[in-house]
């Protein structure tokens, strides 16, 4: 009855691009490859707003509007249907999906213009775009998976864009075994909950664990941390991270799309999602607000020394990731979606921004040799301006209400999230200090550039648009304001805590918020002080702090670490226990025993077809002769045969 | 036992001594021709049990089964003696011991 919404068309119009685009685009003229590129994710956009705005006039209808197209798998006790289901949660998530993905697909015109595979770029991006629906839509685990599985397919596959480059393939690799390691959990996890709830749906889960209060801790732990698990894989928290910053290998846009606003947003959408099993499990959330606050923090100390642009904005991403998982942790689930709408917002205008500044310099990445760039690139440094006060949490543009819901919950959440409110404060300092050190390298100060070939040209209004339009929502984004969305989502997610009926009321809500806003003015001022003009401070402190700089500038030395404990033990194990005993031994030796026996089998056998005449009609002879005996021998024994007696006695 | 008819069992005997010739002759001759002749010998022997038993229990189908067998044999026979002709003009020779060219 709710087919109306056509919900199913959200999924398939990307789809159908990906399709068109990846079938035929190489023959295709480039103008057509971009319509279709462009057409199909913006009707698909088109078809969200309108299920939007049908979703909201009708708002006393229950929910979630759940809509089952076919079976799926019917197998004894396992009933997996292909349903999808539209809720305040994955109407946002849509949204933003939808909405960021066609701005970035715009963007995508004028960046990759130049590129060898447009066509081929076009279809992975609309191919992207058809599993993050499926993945938000999916009314239970295993078509989530699908579609999580799926984006990690299309991710592996923009990482490698450049595929000829060594370096990107490997990236694409590490991306992709990285995130198994995390889907590894997540399969764990939906047994789990198949073997305790006998179903995978949402809505049969959520009612199973309704129906059973005292079900408390145990296996929901259990599922839990295997879920996290997989969401740690995917939304690149410690120790599963390390695949992002490689992943910059792609083309900016992709980054921008994939790697900043949607796809590594979808751990901390699976924690939203199935937030119920997280509530009963306290245990379970003090590991995800601990690994949230570890990895915002670490990931920030690691940003404030890379050289590279994307690299820095990489590891921001990580630690605003870090914020949500924090926000998750302490239950605040709105509050964590809230700062995952804002940072698709900044981030991936950060990220656009970055690229217009890449390409306007002619593929340049190093901060080092930016600079002065304000006077040439305008409308590149206005929007990013805009990203940047907004990541660094200043009142009032987006990141500062979503930042200060996640800080103000977690500092209500008891002794733990007091501490880690403390690491969320000092890890604002830093984010903001690490924005503005590249704000200050990129466009204030004398270039530095060392390629006089490509002077710097701001970029076309194809890649300007987008950005202006990200910069606008990066300002007003946050004006919803945390009790308006939390109160939209709460039907989902449960409701945000109200500061006027919390320990210190609405003062302590507002002091908090005084404290960010200073914070990140602190680091806004120390970075001006280091960056502004040229000065020596930076390689003072560098050499002063030579230990931790040197720690920083090898990122914790955690890959090599990595490489050494568990990728070069695996590599060799693999060459030497399985490539000498497992292939050489078993799996060759056998082969060649088989190949052997047959050989010598044929060799015996082949000396009955001599070609000669008399043998083959001796052979003849004697089977007949055989057949005789046999007829004989059986009469003689008593088992059957013919009697040849009969014959004798005169019958 | 009538002494003015021969018993059923010399017939059957003869027919197994003519088959085993015929069988000695296909295996130990190397002429083509002889082979080929051994084979006709072979046949008659089966004819000549079909015609014993038809006799031993006045059924008559023994007696058109020989019939068959004849009309086969002659189709045979020219059948065979032009591929031994056609193989004689290729080789020059009927030894079956050097027509061996169907091994590997």
């Amino acid at each position: 009855m709710n087919s109306h919404l056509h919900l199913w068309l959200i999924p398939a119009l990307p789809f159908a691009g990906f399709l068109m685009n990846g079938m035929l685009g190489r023959r295709l003229p480039k103008a057509l490859v971009s319509t279709v590129a462009l057409g199909f994710p913006l009707a698909s956009f088109l078809v969200v707003v309108r299920a939007a705005f049908i979703f909201l006039s009708l708002k006393p209808q229950p929910i979630p509007w759940l809509i089952t197209y076919a079976p799926w798998i019917n197998a004894g006790p396992l009933h997996v249907d292909f349903s999808l289901a539209l809720d305040q949660l994955s109407l946002v998530m849509l949204l933003i999906i939808t909405g960021v993905g066609f701005l970035i697909h715009i963007y995508s015109v004028g960046y990759m213009a130049h590129e060898d595979g447009y066509w081929r770029y076009f279809s992975y991006l609309n191919l992207f775009l058809f599993f993050m629906t499926v993945l938000v839509l999916a009314e239970n685990y295993l078509l989530m998976f699908v579609g999580w599985e799926g984006v990690g397919l299309a991710s592996y596959l923009l990482i490698g864009f450049y595929f000829d480059r060594k370096s990107a393939a490997d990236a694409g690799r590490k991306a992709f075994v990285v995130n198994r390691i995390g889907d590894f959990g997540f399969l764990l996890g939906m047994f789990l909950l198949l073997s305790q709830f006998g179903s995978l749906s949402f809505f049969h889960i959520g009612s199973g664990l309704a129906a059973n209060p005292a079900l408390q801790g145990g296996i929901l732990t259990a599922i839990s941390l295997c879920l996290l698990l997989g969401a740690v894989g995917k939304s690149a928290q410690i120790p599963l991270y390390i695949w992002l910053p490689d992943a910059m290998e792609g083309p900016t846009p992709v980054s921008a799309l994939i790697h900043a606003a949607t796809m590594v947003t979808a751990g901390v959408y699976m924690i939203a999602r199935t937030h119920t099993i997280f509530d009963r499990s306290p245990f379970a959330l003090a590991v995800v607000a601990i690994i949230g606050a570890a990895t915002a923090f670490f990931a920030a100390t690691v940003a404030l020394v890379q050289t590279d642009i994307k690299r820095v904005l990489a590891y921001s991403t990580i630690s605003q990731l870090g914020y949500m998982f924090l926000g998750c942790g302490v239950a605040a689930y709105s509050a964590a979606i809230f700062h995952l709408m804002t940072h698709a917002f900044f981030k991936a205008l950060l990220f656009l921004a970055a690229g217009s500044v890449i390409h306007g310099l002619g593929g340049e990445q190093d901060l080092r040799k930016m600079g002065g760039l304000r006077k040439h690139l305008p409308v590149t440094f206005w929007t990013m301006t805009a990203g940047v006060v907004a990541i660094a949490g200043i009142w009032p543009l987006a990141g500062f209400f979503s930042k200060d819901a996640i800080l103000y919950e977690a500092f209500q959440h008891g002794a733990l999230g007091k501490s880690l409110y403390f690491v969320g404060l000092v890890t604002a300092l830093l984010t903001s200090f690490y924005m503005f050190r590249l704000w200050y390298l990129t466009f204030m100060g004398e270039s530095r550039a060392t390629n006089h070939d490509h002077p710097p040209h701001e970029s076309p209004w194809s890649m300007l648009t987008p950005l202006v339009i990200l910069a606008a929502l990066s300002i007003c984004g946050g004006w919803i304001g945390i009790e308006r969305f939390g109160d939209f989502l709460s039907p989902v997610v449960g409701p945000v805590l109200d500061p006027a009926q919390q320990s210190g009321g609405k003062s302590l809500d507002i002091a908090l918020s005084a404290i960010a806003v200073v914070v990140a003015l602190i680091g806004w001022y120390v970075a001006r002080l280091f960056y502004n003009t040229k000065n020596d401070r930076p390689a003072k402190l560098a050499t002063s702090a030579s230990g931790v700089y040197t720690l920083l500038s090898h990122k914790y030395w955690i890959d090599e670490i990595y490489s050494n404990a568990i990728v070069k033990p695996l590599t060799l194990a693999s060459r030497y226990i399985l490539g000498w005993i497992g292939e050489g031994l078993i799996i060759r030796g056998s082969a060649w025993l088989l190949a052997g026996i047959a050989t010598l089998l044929g060799e015996l056998v082949r000396r009955w077809q001599s070609g000669n005449l008399r043998s083959y009609s001796g052979w003849l002879a004697a089977g007949a002769a055989a057949l005789l005996l046999f007829a004989v021998v059986g009469v003689v024994l008593g088992i059957g045969g013919v009697d040849l007696r009969m014959v004798w006695a005169g019958h | 036992m009538d002494f003015h008819t021969v018993p059923t069992s010399w017939y059957l005997i003869l027919s197994a001594l003519l088959f085993s010739l015929g069988v000695i002759g296909f295996l130990i001759k190397r002429s083509l021709i002889t082979v080929f002749m051994s084979i006709e010998l072979m046949l008659n022997a089966v004819n000549l049990s079909f015609v014993t038993f038809a006799h031993e229990w006045h059924a008559v189908k023994g007696q058109i089964f020989v019939f068959f067998v004849m009309m086969v044999a002659a189709a045979e026979a020219a059948v065979g003696l032009a591929i031994i002709i056609a193989i004689f003009r290729a080789r020059a020779t009927l030894n079956v011991d050097q027509i061996d060219l169907m091994k590997l």
